[in-house]
């Protein structure tokens, strides 16, 4: 079998492919940060409590209620949703008038509040969930073992991306949302109810951050420290991306990922850091982000 | 100045309930005093305008009619429900459609997708057909971004997207402004059109020459409150005192 720079492929496609596990992890994740961000100007820096709630539920569901993956892959994004809609129409709503800052602080304190929680009734080692029965195992593809799950959450990922992007871009009520994005005011003159199309926006937005943690529940271990160690990564691709750009989310995402990925295999020491050196250069050089629109 | 109730009657509909009644409207920008008591009225089919000078308070009532502005008071009645403290959409749900001075076109969306955009709100909307009649160059540039329009298309757009959502009081905000003479014109045939298929129309305008092609009265507004009313058929008899007003 072929090696390129002295490296075997069997490597390099495993890391290539958890690149693009993380990658879809970030896309989904910064996805909801974009859309959040777009139409209530707020960075929502409890996301990543919000993905680790999803996680929580799914495994909750399970050994509480004895519901398994596919049910949980449903209920929890409904659920911490739920909570979504009830934070933001409780507090967000409150500040929404206020510079980004007010938010950004708001859903920091907030997401340090519910990693306690969770820290506090759960511990911080981590809880399994186990891979679904119909997902295990995996397929030898002659230069690398692909195992079923991982290609499922790429999959997956991919599918919710492209349907969210469709929903936004190609829908009417994705036209509402990129109006009352760009004019709140006037939207609301049209008759439209902007108020309730902000908080289902929100509540939009953490649901796909607890599908993305359900997904990532059977790779990664449930702990309560999950979504804080990713959430750092999430808006450095956001801001590589640009700030309430939906495609720019996701292909950044994937990109990112990648990237990441590759780093590993060719210089490891630089691949906890590349995506953050990539910010830099795009704050330089294109602070509005790849996909952005000047301010 | 302040005008009578005789004179803030409507004249052109002789008999007829007023279709929008407004009474001591006032509006504040921030801590700002802009209205200090408008008092009007518009009768159904009717077209008026808003005359006066740069900030003596025009598009400041079309605004607080339309219910955008952050603070008012007073009374604004369509056909005789109050409109006060409804939130905008729910006036425009109403039957009042507004196209904004700046005009609101949005540079994330179509052109047609900035047409279809205002949701319908009651029956006696135009056709999509009716009105790429009324404005056919919206037709050959259904899929550009609808700020790549020049500013005449954009003017159409904008009083395009309100005619379909069946509202029947339309609240212009100087659509000519910045406008070529022959953009103008059709604006002016448009308004004119309307009229006749029974559209109301208030009209924020500058340009006092365009406003009396397409006006049945013309109201003077000058420091946030309605000093006179002149009938359009008596505007060229009363034309000094009105460049008195405009300070022309």
């Amino acid at each position: 079998m072929f090696e390129l720079l002295g490296i075997p492929p069997q490597a390099l496609f495993g890391q290539v492919l958890l690149g693009l596990i993380n990658g879809s992890f970030y896309a989904i994740l910064s996805l909801g940060l974009a859309v959040i961000f777009g139409l209530l100007n707020i960075i929502n820096f409890a996301h990543g409590a919000q993905y680790m709630m999803g996680a929580f539920v799914a495994w909750m569901a399970l050994n509480y209620l004895g519901l398994n993956y596919w049910f949980a892959l449903v209920l929890a994004p409904i659920v911490v949703g739920a909570v979504g809609v009830v934070i933001e129409r409780l507090l967000l709503k409150r500040i929404s008038h206020l510079d980004h800052l007010y938010g950004l602080l708001l859903t920091f304190g907030l997401a340090l509040i519910i990693q306690g929680l969770f820290r506090n009734q759960y511990g911080s080692s981590g809880l399994p969930y186990g891979i679904p029965p119909q997902l295990a195992g995996g397929q030898n593809l002659g230069f690398m073992f692909l195992p079923n799950y991982r290609a499922w959450v790429i999959v997956a990922s991919l599918a919710v991306c492209l349907a969210t992007w469709f929903l936004i871009e190609k829908t009417r009520l994705g036209a509402y949302l990129r109006a009352a994005t760009e004019n709140p005011t006037l939207t609301q003159a049209f008759g439209i109810n902007v108020p309730l199309l902000v908080t289902l926006t929100y509540g939009f937005g953490v649901a796909l951050a607890a599908f993305a943690g359900v997904l990532a529940a059977p790779v990664y271990s449930v702990n309560p420290n999950m979504g804080g160690d990713l959430i750092i990564v999430v808006f450095a691709v956001v801001v590589i991306g640009g700030m309430g750009s939906i495609m720019g989310a996701i292909v950044t995402g994937f990109a990112l990922g990648l990237v990441e990925g590759l780093t590993k295999v060719f210089y490891p020491e630089a691949s906890s850091t590349v995506i953050f050196v990539i910010m830099v250069l795009v704050l330089l050089v294109k602070p509005a982000g790849l996909f952005g629109r000047p301010a | 100045m302040a005008i009578t109730e005789a004179a803030r009657a409507p004249a052109g509909a002789a008999g007829a309930a007023p279709l929008l009644t407004v009474r001591g409207l006032e509006a504040w920008y921030g801590e700002s005093h802009v209205l200090h008591g408008i008092d009007f009225d518009v009768a159904p089919g009717e077209v008026v305008t808003l005359l006066g000078r740069n900030g003596a308070g025009k598009t400041t009532t079309l605004k607080s009619i339309m219910g955008v502005i952050g603070k008012r008071k007073g009374s604004v009645a369509l056909e005789g429900k109050e409109t006060i403290d409804l939130p905008s959409r729910a006036i425009a749900r109403l039957g009042i459609g507004f196209v904004p001075e700046e005009r609101g076109i949005y540079s994330s969306l179509s052109v047609e997708e900035n047409l279809m955009l205002p949701p319908k709100i009651r029956e006696g909307g135009l056709s999509l057909e009716r009105i790429f009649t009324l404005f056919p160059n919206l037709k050959e540039r259904l899929r550009s971004q609808g700020t790549k329009l020049s500013g005449g298309e954009q003017q159409m757009l904008a009083i395009g997207r309100i005619l379909r959502t069946g509202a029947h009081l339309l609240l212009l905000d100087e659509p000519t402004e910045g406008l070529a003479p022959v953009i103008i014109e059709q604006i002016g045939r448009t308004i004119a059109e309307l009229k006749r298929e029974g559209f109301t129309i208030i009209l924020v305008e500058q340009n006092f020459r365009f406003a009396q092609t397409v006006a049945d009265r013309h109201y003077v507004v000058e420091q946030g409150k309605v000093v006179d009313m002149i009938p359009n058929a008596e505007l060229d008899a009363n034309i000094d005192k009105l460049h008195r007003y405009l300070g022309v």
